[in-house]
């Protein structure tokens, strides 16, 4: 019954790591802008959801962490998170936090902000990650860039953690701000090519 | 017995594609990126989609042959 593995079938591994690498050394987090912009750019230009459906590190990590380790209660999710409100609510939020992280990253690259080593948790707790900074070559908004981003990584990797335990293994993939959007994307992508003929 | 087959409710899916990796038979794909698709062809309606969609919006519904 179990099908053959595929080679994207082991991409949670990069996701395990990448979350490891952001305590050695920050500027690894710049590797996310990979997990930000494939799947845009694969609805952008074929139409689909290939990176969910195939190759998301971070579904495969919570499926297997609470599938195939048993981490999750396998309940259903409350009618409300699975609305389009709390989907489209949820993605307006995280673009209003993401732009006030890169305007952060902004005033540091401008000058006009101290670099800040540390890591935001769900938006609130500041974790002090200096362990983490070993100085950068160029301006030290990239690696208020970096911070920025982990902490972006790290808050929805502890939110799809907390949802996996509560209800079934994926279920960040159901209000996943990526998901989300490229889901956005093919509905407008595929209804204007019906429109064309 | 009657046959059930698992339906999938549209308007609701994320297109996650969780049913399609564990469906024993390859009867889901999700064409479009909007939904995921059930050929009612290949589906034997074991649920193991319907156990694994996140959303809990695959259902297992009689169908009359």
């Amino acid at each position: 019954m179990k099908q053959t593995k595929k080679w994207y079938d082991f991409l949670w591994i990069f996701s395990l790591a990448y979350l490891i690498l952001g305590f050695f050394n920050i500027l690894f987090a710049w590797l996310g802008l990979i997990c930000f912009f494939l799947p845009l750019g694969i609805s952008v230009l074929n139409g689909n959801k290939a990176y969910c459906n195939k190759y998301c590190g971070r579904g495969q990590l919570f499926s297997l962490v609470g599938g195939r380790f048993g981490l999750s209660r396998k309940k259903d999710i409350p009618k409300w998170m699975r609305s389009g409100y709390f989907r489209y609510g949820f993605l307006i939020f995280f673009f209003i936090m993401f732009f006030q992280m890169l305007f952060v990253t902004g005033m540091v690259f401008a000058g006009a902000k101290d670099l800040r080593t540390a890591v935001t948790l769900l938006w609130t707790f500041r974790v002090p990650w200096r362990f983490a900074y070993h100085g950068t070559l160029c301006s030290a908004g990239v690696a208020q860039f970096a911070f920025g981003f982990y902490s972006v990584m790290l808050t929805s990797t502890i939110l799809g953690f907390i949802t996996m335990i509560l209800f079934k293994p994926r279920s960040w993939c159901v209000y996943c701000p990526m998901g989300t959007m490229t889901q956005l994307i093919c509905k407008a992508k595929h209804a204007a090519s019906s429109q064309k003929i | 017995m009657p046959k059930r087959k698992a339906a999938v409710n549209k308007k609701e899916c994320v297109s996650c594609g969780c049913c399609v990796k564990v469906c024993p038979k390859g009867a889901i794909t999700v064409p479009t990126g909007i939904y995921a698709e059930i050929n009612p062809a290949l589906c034997v309606g074991c649920g193991l989609c319907a156990r694994e969609c996140p959303a809990s919006i695959i259902t297992l519904e009689v169908v009359n042959t």
